[in-house]
């Protein structure tokens, strides 16, 4: 059972010589024939491929060479670039498409010596928190296959909380991220914008998406982001900071840590019962643990699902135009330019993708800028002053990762109003550009069904954030619980 | 009623970068169909754009040269519309914050000064170009993502003659800078006009027309010929204009309407998410200012007033900078800069022109292109610049005469001798040994009887034939003034 290994755990053993990184390759193929076809994380994969990068990881492994990643199996989403590999970001009109280079997160893995394998499922070109807009079928939770895994990195989220890869990759726009890990029940990190290179991430909102890793366990999530960070000359809006060693700021301590409790996050409506109790009980850990937690105030709060719908869509609707047909992806053809563009873009695009496509058109337009995009482009430098403000007190904020646990499918699909307040903890973070990670809190009693606690840090507080997750997670023991998969 | 036309310009001209605005790939003319492309220029999914730090420079460089502000923040913007040539369907342009805003430019028009206002002078991407086949289209690439500075003139012109003189400026001002080759062949250059005409002496504006798709100062010079009128008589015939686009017909000489305001594109420019706003700091702009060059126009009138050279030669060294370098060095130190001059520009550039016409018809029939072509320019003379000086001053101080001086300069293009040793071989230096003059004057008005009495009955013009007789005996040694007066007073005696 390699494939229920953690990073740390692989790569121990491979560097003990105990196991190949074939052999954890291998374990991890075998579960994806095992359970995918009931819960269907991957879009595609590549096993000669997959294959042949392990053989090369254990070549080097005996060679000497040692790294954290150095052949653990690592699963993308299928919006991040790999050469010659599948890039249809789970959309029709990218079906076909084949990337011609790498994400620069993918040469990172592919120098740390890690085998990327496989394209994980997703709500297409990320939008959407169920993978219900996927252009190929809905991901299942593990915990419950009738039930949605939270999206859009759904397949991400599906694959680690069901061991079928080790870690995997994911991105964060509104809580992408952060929702599926609360609601597959494994562990999600939102870094800081800024922090990892979107390079070859294919654009959703370019101003607020971040990829960020998916992990069993918090360390784990540590050693993926270090692996990942840092300054790329092919990204402007990457930011020269140095990437410290994140397993470094794992110290099992929490003592003088100030914790802020946003009293909008707790009073919201829509919040399950239990999901509070959960929350509750977390920060009563935390506290006993040596955190004190304070209550606070993120006055915006209520205008974040507004402004974040305003600003992504608007983005979208310029990044998306470039799927038209004439270069690349599926083409219908038209008797002029414009009615390829319709007949394409009608045929390749699903319902959500539309809807935000002419949302965000309608928020630029000429005598409506101004009333939209602009005042939101106001209440998000709001939003993040009030994230920055409450920084000068506190040092992480603690929240639900969501209101609710995973919903059943087709319960919110005709609903989208309803399908975008599942995000309402999430988003803020993604408009102030601060981090945010979510791990597991606790269960529903009935189904048993995974809860997430987010926790926020300033920008560039990635390590403040691993200790607290990290000592909380040592001193409860959610993170052991594994979903039945037959 | 006297109508007069309201004329502003945008000119969009390629920058002479090394690569491409966002990417690596190559910023040049002329190679096969998309293969100077990857995927930042090809719009692929997920890539990201990142500014070309040259470009950047030349659009501030170009700004301190139309001698415009620089702001402390520009930043970038998408402009969006759908079209197959723009690989994103939308195009990365500066909206409401560009590099550089509030300029002028200053250049001569009908024998007096003109200035027109520069708006702003913003940076953005070419976009690629649409082939039309038989049964289908292509595009090709290659030209996507070159940076390219779009140059907006305030509404200061007011006539054809106007603009092409203010375009052609500029373009010496682009070219001086090394902000663009300007070549017009490859597209380097293209102009949009907004024209509206009124009332003459009017204040108010009329409707806008802007008129795309010239691709060269003499099209835009046509097209307003052809606009102008037009405007006026739908105003004088009780019509009214509205504001429209209309595009130039180069093959017939008409401008014809392609879209009215109401079917205007929205744009939806929004500020551009993947690139940093971008703020020079105070050593980054005094690198750029270090490469600021002197303007064609001061350079003309410094020629004037430096050299007292007429404005015809200013005018030729302002337009071929190398001459003009080469003129200044071999000026250096002249008594008389403006015979260095006429020297420069009558016969060495004549020669220089001679010659490189043998070298391409040389190299044609070897079956050579045209780019891989080699020619002898200033820089392969084979005697330096200050030999010309020293010719010049022989002829001056009256070693040499005029004709011989040729001579002097024919062998020293050829060998790079020195002019004194070349006079000293050849004894070329000039008679003025008053007892040899007098007697082959004599020998001259003896063989020349009918001349002789042509001058002495008042046809003083018959002098020259004597005269040029008197040269020919020399071998063109005589001193020519020398002769003249010898022969005038030998004819009136």
């Amino acid at each position: 059972m390699l494939n229920t290994l953690t990073i740390s755990e692989t790569t121990a053993r491979l560097q003990r010589r105990e196991i190949s990184a074939r052999e954890v390759l291998a374990a991890c193929l075998d579960q994806v024939r095992r359970v995918d076809s009931k819960l269907h994380a991957f879009l595609a994969l590549d096993e000669p491929d997959a294959l042949a990068q392990a053989e090369a990881a254990d070549k080097r492994i005996a060679a000497g060479e040692q790294g954290p990643l150095l052949g653990v199996p690592i699963a993308l989403k299928d919006v991040i670039a790999v050469r010659h590999q599948r890039l249809s970001c789970g959309s029709r009109i990218l079906e076909n498409f084949v990337s011609p280079y790498d994400a620069t997160v993918t040469g990172k893995l592919r120098a740390a010596g890690a085998v990327i394998f496989g394209r994980l499922n997703m709500d297409e070109f990320a939008m959407g928190s169920s993978t219900e807009n996927s252009a190929f079928g809905p991901s299942r939770n593990p915990w419950d296959r009738e039930r949605i895994p939270g999206g859009s990195s759904g397949g991400s989220a599906v694959a680690v909380a069901a061991d079928q890869c080790i870690a995997a990759l994911g991105s964060d726009t509104g809580g992408s991220i952060r929702q599926p890990a609360a609601l597959c029940g494994c562990v999600g990190l939102k870094p800081t914008y800024g922090r990892v290179s979107r390079y070859g991430l294919v654009a959703y909102a370019s101003s607020l998406d971040q990829i960020g890793p998916f992990a069993k366990r918090v360390r784990d999530a540590a050693v993926l982001l270090g692996a990942i960070s840092g300054y790329d000359p092919k990204d402007s809006t990457s930011v020269a900071q140095p990437v410290p060693d994140y397993s470094a700021a794992l110290t099992g301590s929490l003592r003088g840590l100030r914790l802020g409790l946003p009293r909008e996050y707790f009073a919201a409506g829509g919040l399950d019962p239990q999901v509070k109790a959960a929350v509750d009980a977390a920060v009563d850990k935390l506290r006993e643990l040596g955190a004190e937690p304070v209550e606070i105030s993120l006055p915006h709060t209520d205008y974040a699902v507004a402004t974040y719908y305003i600003i992504a869509t608007a983005e979208a609707s310029a990044n998306l135009a470039r799927f038209d047909g004439v270069r690349y992806g599926l083409r219908v053809d038209g008797k002029d330019p414009i009615e390829l563009y319709g007949n394409t873009r009608g045929q390749g695009f699903g319902d959500e993708v539309k809807r935000r496509i002419i949302l965000g058109t309608y928020v630029l337009s000429s005598g409506y800028y101004d009333a939209y995009y602009l005042r939101a482009q106001k209440v998000r430098t709001l939003i993040r002053r009030d994230f920055l403000k409450a920084f000068e007190t506190v040092d992480a904020i603690v929240t639900p990762a969501t209101p609710t646990v995973a919903f059943r499918l087709g319960e919110k699909s005709q609903d989208p109003l309803q399908m975008y307040l599942s995000d309402i903890f999430t988003l803020s973070c993604n408009l102030a550009g601060i981090c945010g990670l979510s791990l597991p809190c606790g269960f529903t009693r009935s189904p048993k069904l995974p809860i997430g606690l987010q926790l926020l840090g300033r920008p560039f507080g990635e390590e403040t954030l691993l200790r607290v997750a990290h000592t909380y997670e040592q001193a409860t023991g959610w993170h052991v619980q594994k979903p039945a998969l037959d | 009623m006297e109508y007069e036309a309201v004329i502003g310009l945008e000119t969009h001209v390629q920058l002479k970068t090394q690569s491409k605005m966002w990417c690596g790939c190559a910023n040049t003319f002329g190679s096969p169909p998309n293969t100077n492309v990857c995927p930042v220029c090809l719009g692929m999914p997920g890539v990201l754009p990142v500014a070309n730090e040259e470009a950047l420079r030349l659009t501030v460089l170009t700004g301190l040269l139309l001698n415009c502000e620089i702001p402390a923040r520009a930043k970038f913007d998408r402009k969006n519309y759908f079209y197959p040539d723009v690989a994103k369907n939308y195009q990365i342009t500066q909206y409401d914050q560009p590099s550089t805003r509030g300029g002028h430019v200053d250049f001569e028009f009908q024998g007096g000064m003109a200035r027109v206002r520069i708006t702003r002078a913003h940076l953005e991407e070419d976009v690629g170009k649409n082939n039309h086949f038989d049964r289908n289209s292509g595009v090709d690439f290659n030209r996507a993502g070159v940076p390219l500075l779009e140059i907006v003139s305030e509404p200061d012109l007011t006539s054809a003659d106007m603009a092409y003189e203010y375009l052609n400026a500029l373009k010496d001002i682009l070219v001086y800078g090394g902000i663009s080759d300007c070549d017009m062949e490859k597209g380097m250059v293209r102009c949009d006009v907004n024209v509206s005409v009124r009332p003459k002496g009017g204040t108010g504006l009329g409707a806008k027309i802007e008129i795309k798709n010239m691709n060269s100062f003499s099209g835009v010079r046509r097209a307003l010929t052809y606009e102008i009128p037009r405007q006026i008589e739908v105003l004088q015939g009780g019509g009214t204009l509205i504001q429209s686009t209309r595009r130039w017909d180069d093959a017939g000489g008409i401008t014809e309407e392609m879209r009215t305001k109401e079917h205007a594109h929205d744009y939806r420019y929004f500020p551009e998410p993947d690139l940093m706003p971008f703020e020079p700091t105070p050593e980054w702009l005094a690198a750029v200012k270090s490469r600021m060059v002197e303007l064609p126009l001061a350079r003309k009138q410094r020629f004037m007033k430096t050299y007292e050279l007429p404005a015809g030669d200013a005018e030729v060294f302002k337009n071929d900078v190398p001459l003009g370098h080469y003129f200044e060095t071999a000026a250096q130190g002249a008594a008389n800069p403006k015979a260095v001059a006429n020297w420069v520009i009558n016969n060495l550039r004549a020669r220089l022109a001679e010659t490189q016409a043998r070298e391409i018809a040389e190299q044609e029939s070897l079956g050579l292109e045209r780019s891989d072509m080699t020619f002898t320019g200033l820089s392969d003379l084979k005697f330096p610049p200050q030999a010309l000086r020293d010719l010049v001053g022989l002829v001056e101080n009256q070693t040499l005469s005029s004709s011989a001086a040729q001579q002097v300069f024919v062998e020293m293009f050829e060998t790079g001798k020195a002019p004194a040793d070349i006079v000293q071989e050849k004894g070329l230096a000039q008679v003025s040994d008053t007892g040899a003059l007098e007697a082959l004057c004599d020998e001259a008005i003896a063989a020349n009887p009918g001349p002789a009495a042509d001058y002495r009955s008042g046809k003083l013009a018959a002098l020259n034939r004597i005269k040029g007789h008197v040269m020919k005996l020399s071998q063109g040694k005589a001193n020519p003034g020398l002769v003249g007066e010898i022969l005038e007073r030998k004819l009136r005696a």
